[in-house]
């Protein structure tokens, strides 16, 4: 694996609070990298000091082989960003901040092909002002790209977008990827991060508290399994009995069965062999957000 | 590479001045007010015991050469700079791959251009309305013009540190008025109290004013005003340069 990224022992403080602490990981070249975790987490002073927007006061960073304090100039000639609170002037035009973005790269990709991509075709004589918080999210994503980059930093690029931009997002998110672009994704949407990230790092009060594949940090942190199915039935106290089954509940005719291992064909099998077929038999897998759930002990938006 | 940078920054910027209409009104419109109100009061007619024995009008457009400078130096440029790191857009250039300086060079293009159509207007405005005499040395007029645009744009930028574009614009105006009264443009040097030239004195418009009107009026160029606008503009640079902040 080509590295693109190596910090080893980042830290940073502001007055006397530790807001990263010594943490440490690598990216490699064309992986999506997810980082999630709660507000105040560090998640973002954390991409702030990789793009040399913010000065460590520990631990050593390289991107692209390059030290982002002394060399951001060179830097940013490779990377893309898109950051949280920044902002364009308010009467620029869409096609006009494109145009002006590209220039400051001497490969820059086609302004027109990343308004079509990003749905902006329509506001691209509209000034910043004029524009919703998810047109302006998009228009700053097209901005990170415009330069082509080897590496590109969203940080919590789908907040204020609908489910289907943001759906939009994540297809062209791939496509970047396809391209070759390695990705450093800041989110506190647990879905994103688990469709889109090669691997996760759970930030919790500036530390990473696990970093692995999100199917990894599933089968590793979140083994609970939840079979939902609705029977007229009573009398079912024998489904406790079955291999892997912590916990039954009924209210009504609604069961739910919690537990670990093959727990939907266990049940399943054991139904049909009561006489119950019930036709809404389905399981809710482990995600993401049960694995931070379990972790943190907090649910990624409180 | 940089210079294509600049060359597509200005013209952003300068699409952008001209977007915003108050500060076009302003930062042209005032310098034509004044010449029309003074005008009408004094006309051009030279009186022997003040300014110098020149005309009035032969006197005050060389100073709102300086004027128009003061104004885009001490509201428009620092104002624009402030909002731009309220709002985040300088959060979002430093970002970029542009360098720093050319969001520097850029508004000091702009501001040129601004003040150069400024002074257009003011010398046209008073050679038509009051048949002003021609420059003495226009070569000369036109290099104390770029002392001006270096002290104030110097200038433009060290205000333009003040955090928030609401504090920036409070300092912008109360310098910008004092300079207005005090440094020329207002009551001549000759009728204004002690205490009013010991001000005056430390104003860097006072200075601009005099390079401006010297090569215009034929008076002796005191090289020692150059010195000291230059000083002031170099004293600016260096502090603007610590004290600004990107957000």
């Amino acid at each position: 694996m080509e590295v693109v990224i190596a910090v080893d022992g980042l830290t940073k403080r502001y007055g006397g609070t530790t807001v990263v602490d010594g943490i440490s990981f690598e990216i490699g070249r064309g992986e999506i990298f997810g980082i999630i975790g709660r507000n105040g987490a560090g998640k973002t002073t954390t991409v702030e000091c990789l793009q040399g927007l913010r000065r460590a006061d520990g631990g050593r960073v390289r991107v692209l082989g390059l030290d982002p304090m002394t060399e951001a100039a060179e830097l940013r000639r490779h990377i893309g960003s898109q950051l949280q609170e920044s902002s364009l002037p308010q009467r620029i035009k869409v096609w006009e901040a494109l145009r002006w973005f590209a220039s400051f790269a001497p490969n820059a990709r086609d302004p027109q092909q990343l308004i079509r991509q990003w749905g902006l075709e329509e506001k691209r004589n509209a000034h910043f002002s004029d524009l919703s918080g998810g047109q302006r999210q998009r228009l700053f994503i097209a901005l990170a790209l415009v330069n082509d980059p080897e590496l590109v930093f969203l940080d919590e690029m789908t907040a204020g977008l609908d489910p289907a931009a943001r759906r939009t997002a994540w297809d062209l998110v791939r496509e970047v990827r396809e391209a070759g672009t390695s990705v450093v994704l800041v989110t506190q949407y647990m879905e994103e991060a688990e469709r889109l990230c090669d691997r996760v790092a759970v930030f919790e009060r500036g530390k990473i508290v696990a970093l692995d594949t999100p199917g990894a940090l599933i089968a590793r942190h979140a083994q609970k399994i939840t079979v939902r199915f609705s029977a007229a039935e009573h009398g079912l106290d024998w489904l406790a009995g079955i291999a892997g089954v912590s916990d039954v509940s009924r209210r009504n005719s609604a069961v739910e069965v919690r537990g670990s291992g093959p727990l939907l064909a266990e049940v399943g099998a054991a139904l049909v062999q009561h006489g119950i077929r019930p036709p809404d038999l389905r399981a809710d897998m482990p995600d993401l957000e049960d694995v931070f759930l379990t972790i943190t002990g907090k649910r990624s938006d409180e | 590479m940089s210079a294509r940078v600049l060359r597509a920054t200005t013209w952003i910027e300068a699409k952008l001045f001209l977007r915003e209409p108050m500060t076009v009104a302003f930062t042209l419109a005032l310098p034509l007010i004044f010449l029309f109100v003074l005008g009408g009061v004094f006309g051009n007619t030279p009186n022997p015991k003040v300014y110098g024995g020149h005309g009035p009008l032969d006197f005050y457009v060389p100073a709102y050469l300086g004027l128009v400078w003061a104004a885009i130096g001490l509201l428009a440029l620092p104002v624009h700079l402030a909002r731009y790191r309220e709002d985040g857009v300088l959060r979002r250039l430093r970002a970029s791959a542009a360098p720093a300086w050319t969001v520097f060079g850029s508004q000091a293009l702009v501001a040129a251009a601004i003040a150069l159509a400024g002074a257009v207007f003011v010398v046209a405005g008073a050679a038509l309305a009051y048949g002003i005499h021609q420059p003495r040395s226009p070569v000369g007029v036109a290099g104390a013009w770029l002392v001006a645009g270096i002290v104030f744009t110097a200038i433009g930028v060290l205000l333009a540190c003040v955090p928030t574009s609401r504090g920036a614009l409070g300092a912008g105006l109360g310098l910008f008025f004092v300079m207005m009264m005090l440094s020329g443009s207002g009551p001549p040097f000759e009728v204004m109290t002690q205490v009013m030239r010991d001000i005056s004195n430390v104003l860097p418009l006072t200075y601009v004013t005099r390079i401006l009107q010297a090569p215009w009026l034929g008076n002796p160029l005191h090289w020692s005003d150059v010195a000291v606008a230059l000083g002031m503009a170099l004293a600016a640079a260096i502090a603007a340069r610590s004290a600004f902040r990107w957000e």
